[in-house]
This record gives structure tokens, C-alpha cells and sequence, in this order.
């Protein structure tokens, strides 16, 4: 029956294709399973922008017009994005490599790549999640009038743009061990949402910040927003592009960290 | 068949430094299948460094390191290894259950849950959230974890910290069963007495280095001294006479004696000296077994002492 078989090579050493892509299925369902249970981390990730959109977007714009309304929209719902990017990626990543967990994890045979996976669907999942909390308010308290392929466009790029945040998260996480994360990471999320015109237009920022803004991947994302709710009538593809190459690149630092620190 | 006594898992003169430090500083070491290798030593002395060398956890600054003959960063040599850390926090909020099928989706051909759970005694805690178990039951899951992928090599580090006599009696008892199936085992310990139920071989660390290798009797010949202290007038001279006196010092008026036979030694202390006080017994622990071995190395290749450990 077995032609080869040698006494250091033992028979059951090949891995399935479907075993492999079943890890990945389970380390994702893991990851979801986990957050959802305990809602105390995520949940604030989440309501947090939420709150501001509520503050600063519908009780204290309410008299600007339907194109302010969704610019706010818009640009609080980059905001909203880049919480669980950041956050619900960076600190996890931060705090269980603290406890041990990714060490644990590293010298298990698991597939490379599913735990990033898993902890990017839960991003995404979560940016979602932001965005639909986002657009029920919008349409329900602060008169947004808004085309359902608008908003599904707006989900879209919410839930896709969540990803060059997960990486600059990771690579903050990889930085900073446990406790210190989350600080850092607000040194980074809120002067960067600022700068990038989230909270006022850009327009009624000093011309310098208005020069520097295209360094930001807030300000492309938050580009990318407007045109899905109509109001950016310009080219896409340069934004999309410097998105994907700002994930890539953050990515691929924090990789080569992580394989040599842990 | 040929017979293969290439080791799964190697060390060749691995160096290792963290900045200024070095915590392996040449460590040899060689795993045979189907054999239990306990790796000992105080704290500080590498162990944790060739454990995390051998999971590809870290990169050895020199020397070969092996697992299965492959670079242990390759995920197919990881596959055929289990591991039980000294302290990963698991997710609290997954059920044990849900823990134990997602490691083992990681494995080509693991045991079954039903099977896993029963060898490492966790059948009654499947359904429970892994926050809410004991310390001990935690560690047991731990357990579970590194076997459930049917691997042909465990790495259990400190496996039975925090487990009350009986939970370790019964993990002593599941790894021998998984020893009978021909697994290989590298463990590391602080209890001598897991060490002398469980290993084949023994292997101390110290410094970064192997400083003794060999069977369990070997090691236990060096560790089965008694530590005898007394305040005494008599002089060291006349103690150290005594043929059954190994070692004997005097620190103040307090005699300090090591023997292997306490008793005899006990009886003519007391029968020369009538004024004796504050007698005092023990077994040499392991520490200071390990002490004993760190010094003589020490002595032996002549480098500086460093802090006392």
C-alpha cells in the first residue's frame, strides 16, 4: 500500500488544502465569537464615534442644508472607521502579545496569516457596524436624504477602508506592548482626524494643514466617503491607490516585527 | 527497517544575546523519539531561550537549530510538535470546547475532541468558558491544547505550576500514556521529583549552557545530600573526618553539614557534642543542587560569579 515511507517521515505530514482553509475558518470564527461575547471592548470602539457624529454632526449642524448633512455624514463615518481599525486591531494585537497568547500562537503550526485574517474580518465587521449605527442616525434624526446606493456605497468603503487602519494598528501594536497601546494610539487617531478635515472642513483649517492632509490616509479615505455620498465628483483611483499602498507598507512592517520580536 | 538515531529536535552550539546579555551561550542539546528529556535549571539559566528557539519562536545569533531536521519556523515541522507554555492567557470568554477545535483545525490528522478531552481529563469542562475555570483546570486545557494535534513531540513548560497533587499525578499519568504511543517528550520543571517520575534523560542549564546531561539516577545521586545545621563548639576539622561528612563548613557558631545519610551523621553529633543546639535537617533541594552544579562549573572553567542567583 505504502510505497514510500521512511521511519522520520511519518505519513500524515501533508496538510489538506481544505484543512488549511479550515483554520483560517476557525481562527475567524474565534475571533468574532470571542468579541461578541465580551462586548465591553468593542462596543466602545464603536459608540465613540457614534457619540461624536451625534454631538457634532446632527445636534449642532442641524440648519446647514442637505449637502452639510452628508458631508458630515461622509467625514464622521471615516472617523467611525478608523476607531475599530486602530483600535479593535492595534490594542488587541497590543494586549495579547503582552499575555502571551500571540507567542502561544506563533509556535502553534498555525496557518500564517489567520490570525490577521481573523482579527481584520472583526475590523471589518465592527467598521460595519459604525457606519449602519451612523446612517440610522443620519436618516432618522439628522434629515440626510440619501439614495440606498449611496449608503451601500458609503458601507462599502467604510467597511474596505477600515484595512490600512487594521495595518497602521498592527504595526502601533507591534510597537508597544499591552497598557501603553491605547495612549499611543489616540496620539495617532484624533490629531490625525483633525488634520485630514474630519471634525471641521478642510477649507476652515490653516493652509498648512491643508497643504499636508494628502500625507494622511484619513484624508483618501475621507475623499473615498464623499464620492459615495456624492459630493466628490474627481478621480478615485489615485486615493485608492495611496490607501492600498499605505496598508501594504504598514503591513508588511509590522510582519517583519512580529516575526522578529513576536 | 533502518534504525534512525537522528534527534527530532537539536541544538548545536545555539548562542543567543539580548543586547548585553546572553542567555544561551553554546547550548547543545539532542531529543531521540520516544524519549523524555526534562530540561532543569534555575531561573535565568536558558531554558525558556531553547525552548523558544526550538518553536521558532526566536532566531538563534549562532549554532544550528533543528526541529524534525528542518528550520523550526517552517509551519510543516510545527505541525508535528505540541505545545504547553508557561503563561499564555487564552481568550476567557471561548468555551473550552471551541479552544480545543481550534487548535486542532491547525494539525493534518489531530484526535478527536471526545479523545483529547478524555486523555487530558477535560471532558467535564467542554462546555465551560475558559475565564471561569480554576487555575489547575486551566492548565489542563493547556494540556489539551498541545495534545490534541496528535503531535510526535509535546514541549510542556513547567506543566504542573499551580496543580494540586492529584491533577499532577493524573497529568504524570496521561503523559506517560502519550510516551507508550511513541511521542517524544522535552519538558521543563522546577520539581525534581516530575523529573524523576516521568524522564529518561536529564539535562541541567545553567548560564546558558548544558552543564549536566545524563540519566535521572545520575542527577539524583547529586541531589539526594541532606543539609544538616547545628550550633556547635566542635571544630569543622573533626566533622570533616567522619566518613559519612561529604561537605562541611562553619558560618559563625552554626555548623552547616551535607551527607547523604543524615541519621548517622545526626547521632554522632550529637553523642560528641552534649551541649549542642537548634539541630536542623533537610533535604537538599533542587536549587541547591543546582547550585552546587552551577559552582562547580563555574569553578571549573574559571569565569566570574555572577549576581547570586
Amino acid at each position: 500500500m505504502e510505497t514510500v515511507m521512511s521511519v522520520n517521515e511519518p505519513t500524515s505530514l501533508a496538510m489538506p488544502r481544505s484543512r488549511v482553509i479550515g483554520a483560517y475558518l476557525e481562527e475567524a470564527r474565534s475571533e468574532c465569537l470571542r468579541y461578541m461575547r465580551a462586548p465591553g471592548f468593542m462596543l466602545p470602539i464603536m459608540l465613540f464615534p457614534a457619540m461624536f457624529y451625534l454631538l457634532f454632526g446632527v445636534l449642532m449642524a442641524k440648519s446647514n442644508g442637505a449637502d452639510a448633512a452628508r458631508y458630515l455624514l461622509a467625514s464622521y463615518g471615516v472617523f467611525g472607521v478608523m476607531s475599530p481599525g486602530l483600535f479593535g486591531f492595534g490594542v488587541s494585537l497590543a494586549l495579547e502579545r503582552d499575555g502571551g497568547l500571540l507567542t502561544f500562537k506563533r509556535a502553534l503550526p498555525m496557518p500564517p496569516g489567520a490570525y490577521l485574517l481573523g482579527k481584520m474580518l472583526m475590523a471589518m465587521a465592527a467598521a460595519g457596524g459604525v457606519i449602519l449605527l451612523l446612517l440610522t442616525m443620519a436618516v432618522s434624526l439628522g434629515h440626510v436624504t440619501l439614495g440606498p446606493l449611496q449608503a451601500g456605497a458609503l458601507l462599502l468603503t467604510g467597511m474596505l477602508g477600515v484595512l490600512p487602519f487594521c495595518a497602521l494598528g498592527m504595526f502601533v501594536g507591534t510597537l508597544i506592548k499591552g497598557q501603553g497601546a491605547p495612549g499611543m494610539l489616540q496620539l495617532i487617531y484624533l490629531p490625525m482626524s483633525f488634520m485630514s478635515g474630519l471634525w471641521m472642513p478642510l477649507p476652515m483649517l490653516p493652509k498648512f494643514l491643508q497643504q499636508i492632509a494628502p500625507i494622511w490616509p484619513s484624508y483618501h479615505l475621507d475623499m473615498l466617503a464623499m464620492a459615495a455620498v456624492g459630493l466628490n465628483k474627481e478621480a478615485l483611483l489615485p486615493h485608492v491607490l495611496v490607501l492600498v499602498g499605505f496598508a501594504v507598507g504598514f503591513l508588511l512592517l509590522a510582519a517583519r516585527r512580529l516575526r522578529r520580536n513576536g | 527497517m533502518p534504525h534512525n538515531h537522528e534527534p527530532i529536535a537539536r541544538l548545536g552550539g545555539a548562542v543567543k544575546r539580548y543586547g548585553q546579555l546572553t542567555a544561551l551561550d553554546g547550548a547543545d542539546l539532542q531529543l531521540q523519539r520516544g524519549e523524555l528529556l526534562a530540561l532543569l535549571g534555575p531561573n535565568g539559566a536558558g531554558k525558556t531561550t531553547a525552548i523558544g528557539l526550538l518553536l521558532g519562536l526566536i532566531r538563534a545569533d549562532a549554532g544550528t537549530v533543528e526541529l524534525f531536521g528542518q528550520d523550526p519556523q517552517r509551519i510543516e515541522a510545527r505541525r508535528r510538535i505540541g505545545v504547553m507554555l508557561q503563561n499564555a492567557e487564552l481568550p476567557p470568554t471561548l468555551r473550552v470546547g471551541e479552544l480545543l477545535r481550534l487548535t486542532a483545525s491547525y494539525y493534518p490528522a489531530p484526535r478527536t475532541l471526545a479523545e483529547t478531552a478524555e486523555l487530558a481529563g477535560v471532558s467535564d469542562l467542554l462546555k465551560r468558558s475558559y475565564a471561569k475555570l480554576s487555575g489547575g483546570q486551566q492548565r489542563r486545557v493547556q494540556f489539551a491544547l498541545a495534545l490534541c494535534g496528535r503531535p510526535e513531540l509535546l514541549f510542556l513548560d513547567e506543566p504542573t505550576v499551580g496543580m494540586d497533587i492529584e491533577a499532577r499525578q493524573k497529568l504524570w499519568t496521561a503523559i506517560r500514556q502519550l510516551l507508550a504511543e511513541g511521542c517524544s517528550v522535552l519538558l521543563t520543571t522546577h520539581y525534581l521529583e516530575e523529573a524523576e517520575a516521568l524522564a529518561d534523560r536529564v539535562c541541567v542549564m545553567t548560564h546558558g549552557r548544558m552543564i549536566h546531561e545524563g540519566t535521572v539516577e545520575e542527577l539524583r545521586a547529586r541531589v539526594a545530600l541532606k543539609r544538616i545545621r547545628c550550633l556547635s563548639t566542635m571544630s569543622i576539622d573533626t566533622v570533616r573526618g567522619w566518613p559519612e561528612v561529604n561537605e562541611v563548613r562553619r558560618e559563625n557558631e552554626r555548623l552547616h553539614i551535607t551527607a547523604a545519610e543524615a541519621e548517622v551523621v545526626v547521632r554522632r553529633l550529637l553523642g560528641a557534642d552534649l551541649q549542642l543546639r537548634e539541630l536542623e535537617v533537610q533535604r537538599a533541594g533542587l536549587a541547591e543542587a543546582f547550585t552546587e552544579l552551577t559552582r562547580d562549573a563555574d569553578e571549573a572553567s574559571d569565569t566570574n560569579q555572577r549576581e547570586a542567583a
